[in-house]
């Protein structure tokens, strides 16, 4: 053989290593100059870790029942008069911390945040692997499906489980499996976001010739999925993933300001949120509005992470 | 390599292809085939016809060209032949079983006899994969028993034999240019030791400079394997320097195979005669293109009899009624079409 276009490729620079090819990529370039983006990862990464150490950063704790002094409650935040500084951002109507309710509220939430996505995700991505893959019959199936599951929403899943569980094993039941429930609830109601967008990719991808390649191969459809589609659908993925988790926290919230989800000794910034509602008239503002503050930029952070992420990922999407 | 005692030099046919037929269904699912007309609800279903009753041979050892135009049916035939499409009708067997029925599993140890080459080696290689992730995949499917080192030395050996770096195999595909992934595509298909090979246009989405290269490395690797081809392409340049014998298709059947040779030193049919003509040349005093009249019907509705009797100049009322079959000639060269038949071209 005589090559010389293969010569001149013989004096390819050398292999990147993985940190020099991820030193090298679009991605943290993108992010270097994306100032909304660093900050919304800081915002994150700093909520995400001061509600995974909550136990040991958090002042008290507030379901210890021992901790809590009635005598304490409906005490404003520092900056008021008649503020105890040992409750720096107040107490609610039970004598809970503030802050340390926060804490934990917050880690609850995002613990039904990204368990639900988990599920959405691990449900979603097989059954639109297998619509758009194997296609025919169980493509019609599949869809179908997602189209029924799309046609109940979220509360609705919610008001049914929750009604069945309550009335089968009783209240005491619900609350003590209240966050297993959140997360398969939510992710039961999500899932067809999933199918379809990989559903999507899939179809695009399959007509591919390395599909057909692998199939002449003689590899068997499963291993084709997973092994060579599924890692070319995995941009949709991620940036739907961004919006989902925010979409779960918020749904989260919303199940449990409707008395549906957390109960108010185990609270998720969604029950805070309801708790303190009851007492805005009385002019104890700081117990609903705090968790609805910390609920806003929890879920703007990851909404503008997913944004900063889908211009990135799909380059024909520019910002309008 | 220990195929290689049955891979004699016979002449017997490798590969049968009995009366294929490809449909393609252009009307959807049951419920978009429903139509109100005249007030009654009907079912209306349309076909493309791909492929209507090809019948080749493919010998041990020779490269068969399949020439044609664009949307004739060619890519259909490897395509159905490699198992990625099933046939709507007719028969492949291959080294005398029957394959065009077989299951998955069933089909296993023919995957590693025959194997594919694809035209676009910009979409042939999972881009998420290394080359030498892509590379032992086959190995590792169809050698189970071998150890990792049998695995790295076989990919080690091929990636040689194709002109590839072995270092390479850390990369991914998008990091060689065309001619470079083509070769890893063609290293791909030669991994598991075929003994038969489809390749569908592999040097069509190449520089014009590295076709040459491309093709001079098929040819070495079935002169040094054995190998046996089914080469599609509409490159009649490239059947002139690569092929055994030719079949020419036109609209889904076979009008002409023939040697190569004698294929363009005397071209039978009508439209083999029209796409020689064709051929641009560097003695032409003045154009002798055969100029043929109108478009390639569409393969939705085909014509009645001969396929090809829209455009041809010698057809008659015979033409237009009866499908004309493939039929021997004195020299061996076998023709579809009733005027070479009747003497009258």
């Amino acid at each position: 053989m005589t090559d010389s276009a293969d010569k001149s490729a013989a004096a390819m620079p050398a292999l990147p290593g993985r940190w020099e090819r991820f030193r090298d990529s679009y991605l943290l370039y993108s992010f270097k100059r994306d100032v909304i983006a660093q900050l919304s990862l800081l915002t994150f990464i700093a909520l995400v870790a001061i509600a995974v150490f909550a136990p040991w950063v958090s002042p008290m704790n507030p379901y210890d029942l021992a901790q809590i002094d009635i005598m304490a409650s409906e005490l404003p935040p520092f900056w008021i008069d008649g503020s105890d500084p040992t409750y720096w951002l107040g107490t609610d109507a039970q004598g809970r911390d503030m802050l340390s309710t926060i804490l934990y509220g917050a880690r609850v939430s995002l613990i039904i945040g990204f368990g639900a996505v988990a599920l959405q995700a691990i449900i979603g991505v097989s059954f639109g692997l297998m619509a758009g893959y194997l296609g025919g019959r169980v493509d019609a199936f599949l869809m179908r499906l997602a189209d029924i599951q799309l046609s109940f929403s979220t509360l609705m899943v919610a008001i049914i489980v929750g009604a069945l569980v309550k009335a089968i094993f009783g209240g005491a039941t619900f609350n003590a499996y209240a966050v297993p429930l959140l997360v398969v609830i939510i992710g039961l109601a999500e899932w067809p976001q999933y199918a379809r967008t990989v559903r999507a990719s899939v179809l695009a991808e399959r007509g591919k010739e390395y599909v057909d390649a692998a199939r002449v191969m003689g590899l068997r459809s499963k291993r084709i999925m997973f092994r060579h589609v599924l890692p070319n659908t995995l941009s949709p993925i991620f940036v739907i993933s961004t919006v989902q988790i925010a979409n779960a926290i918020i749904a989260e919230a919303a199940l449990s300001f409707l008395g549906l989800g957390m109960p108010e000794t185990h609270p998720s910034l969604g029950s805070l949120i309801k708790a303190g509602f009851d007492y805005i008239q009385s002019g104890s503002w700081w117990i609903t509005l705090i968790p609805g503050a910390v609920l806003v930029v929890l879920v703007l952070s990851i909404n503008l992470l997913g944004d900063w992420l889908r211009d990135v990922m799909n380059p024909r999407l520019y910002k309008g | 390599m220990t195929a290689q005692a049955h891979r004699t030099g016979s002449a017997e046919a490798l590969l049968e292809i009995r009366q294929l037929e490809k449909r393609f269904s252009l009307s959807g699912d049951f419920l978009d085939q429903l139509r109100f007309k005249g007030g009654k609800l009907v079912r209306k279903q349309e076909y493309v016809h791909a492929i209507n009753g090809v019948s080749l041979d493919i010998n041990r050892g020779e490269a068969l060209c399949v020439v044609g135009e664009s949307g004739c049916g060619k890519s259909t035939v490897a395509r159905t032949v490699m198992g990625l499409l099933s046939p709507s009708a007719g028969e492949v067997h291959y080294d005398g079983t029957r394959i065009d029925n077989l299951g998955s599993r069933q089909l296993l140890p023919f995957r590693k006899r025959m194997q594919m080459i694809f035209q676009n080696p910009y979409a042939s290689l999972n881009p998420r994969m290394t080359i030498q992730q892509t590379l032992e995949e086959p190995l590792r499917l169809h050698h189970p028993d071998w150890n990792r080192q049998q695995v790295v030395d076989q990919v080690e050996q091929v990636m040689t034999s194709v002109g590839i770096d072995p270092d390479w195999g850390k990369r991914f595909g998008h990091e060689f240019s065309g001619g470079q992934r083509q070769r890893i595509a063609i290293a791909r298909a030669l991994a598991v030791d075929p003994e038969f090979i489809v390749a569908d246009e592999p040097i069509s989405a190449l520089d014009v400079s590295i076709q040459a290269q491309v093709l001079n490395l098929l040819m070495d690797a079935q002169r040094e394997r054995n190998l046996t081809y089914l080469f599609i392409t509409h490159d009649l340049a490239v059947v002139e320097h690569f092929g055994t014998r030719v079949a020419v298709m036109y609209l889904g059947t076979v009008c002409e195979i023939a040697d190569t040779a004698t294929l363009f030193a005397k071209p039978r049919h009508p439209y083999t005669q029209a796409l020689l003509s064709a051929i641009p040349r560097l003695d032409d005093d003045g154009p002798q293109h055969i100029r043929l009249t109108g478009e390639v019907p569409t393969p939705v509705n085909l014509p009645s009899g001969c396929v090809f009797h829209g455009r041809c100049p010698y057809a008659n009322a015979r033409c237009r009624q009866e499908v004309p079959a493939l039929q021997t000639q004195d020299d061996g060269v076998r023709v579809a079409c009733h005027a070479v038949e009747e003497g009258r071209l």
